[in-house]
Order: C-alpha cells, then structure tokens, then sequence
C-alpha cells in the first residue's frame, strides 16, 4: 500500500537541510546518507549522494529521472556472484 | 468485419468482449467505450453498422493509448528504470522477478524454462 498523500512524500529532514546548504552556496560536494528510505525530491537533481548499502557509501549521481524514486533504489544490498559450483561465472560483477 | 486500431474483432462475439481482442482493452474498458460511443454493448460486431464502428473507433483515438502506443509506453517506463540503474531495472535486466518476490523456487514466469545446474553432489548415503 502505498502511504498517504495527505503527509507528502518522506525526505530525511536533515538530508534536505544538507541539500539546501549546498544549493545555496551553489556547491555540489557528496552528502553521505544512510537514510535510504527518503524519497529523492527535485531540490536533489545534480548532486551527488552517498548512500550506504549496508557495507559502504554508493556514490549516486541523481538525474532528473530518478526524482520520485528512494535513495535506497540506486544502492543495491546484495551482490550476485554466480552460484556455487558453477564455474562458468567467475566473481561476475552485478550491473 | 469491423476493424479497429489494426485489428480484426472477432465478428460472432458481442462488442463489449469484441473490443477486449485489442491491447491495452479489458472489459472495463470496453464498457466505457461503447457507453460513450452509445454502442449496445450486447450487439454482435458483425451487426454494427459502419456509423457506430466509427463512432467507437473515433472515441478510442480521442481517450485510449492501446496497441502499439502502449506497447512502447511500457517499453520506455522498462528502459527509464534500467537507465537510471534503480533496484527495479536491475531486475528487469537480469530477467528476475521485479517486485520481491522469492526466487529460490517458483518465478518461472521471469526465468523461464527450468535450466537444471549439474554439479550439486548428493549427501552420501549410508552403506
């Protein structure tokens, strides 16, 4: 179910005030985040978001098509390695 | 023989299940269609006349993406989350189920005809 329209979509607050800070000194250095969960609004679009995966920060560059979707989306868990015993995939890399 | 966005409707069935032959139309649809198009949605395709085939397909133009407009509307919805290298894209590029569902078994739909992997040895039996 998706949530209710009437609270607007969910953005870390802190994410966004980090976000403003840089627009306004027109800055694009990389924001770290664990907040996966937080919508990427427009206010994002040109900055580059670490975003943590559990292990370590994936730097996402957020383009315009990406607004709308969660920062979590574009920082993938897990990493697919083949299966055991095959050998055809060695160490394959996920994208 | 009625013939509408492309395709041939089924002369013998009544129009509202006529109209669902065509992609991106399900009964609902139709229904909708033929109400605006004041079309009996009982009456055969084969008893419509040319005036009422034209009214239908004059509101089809007017309010509904089918066929091949919405083929490739889906297509490019695919392609934008591939592009943008989200979660969702991942999965459709590597042919797996998109919406978490499991993939330990089942999901053949998306993986497709069982490919068995030979090498898994057995737990050895007692003697």
């Amino acid at each position: 179910m998706p949530r209710s329209i009437k609270k607007g979509p969910f953005i870390d607050y802190k994410l966004l005030l980090k976000i403003r800070k840089l627009n306004e000194q027109n800055k694009k250095t990389i924001v770290k985040t664990w907040s996966r969960a937080s919508t990427i609004s427009p206010e994002f679009v040109g900055h580059t978001i670490a975003v943590h995966n559990g292990m370590k920060m994936i730097p996402v560059y957020v383009s315009e098509n990406m607004v709308g979707h969660k920062l979590g989306e574009f920082s993938p868990t897990r990493i697919f390695r083949g299966h055991p015993g095959t050998k055809a995939e060695k160490a394959s890399k996920v994208k | 023989m009625a013939r509408i966005a492309g395709i041939d409707l089924p002369k013998q069935k009544k129009a509202f299940i006529g109209l669902t032959y065509i992609y991106g139309i399900g009964r609902i649809t139709a229904m909708n269609i033929l109400e605006k198009a004041n079309v009996n949605p009982e009456k055969k395709i084969s008893d419509l006349t040319e005036e009422e085939v034209a009214e239908i397909r004059a509101v089809m133009t007017a309010d509904y993406k089918v066929e091949g407009a919405l083929r490739s509307e889906v297509q490019q919805n695919i392609k934008r989350l591939m592009d943008i290298g989200a979660y969702r894209g991942l999965r459709h590029r590597r042919g797996l189920p998109v919406r978490g569902q499991r993939t330990r078994t089942n999901s053949r739909t998306r993986k497709g005809k069982r490919r068995t992997v030979a090498g898994k040895k057995k737990a050895p039996g007692k003697k």
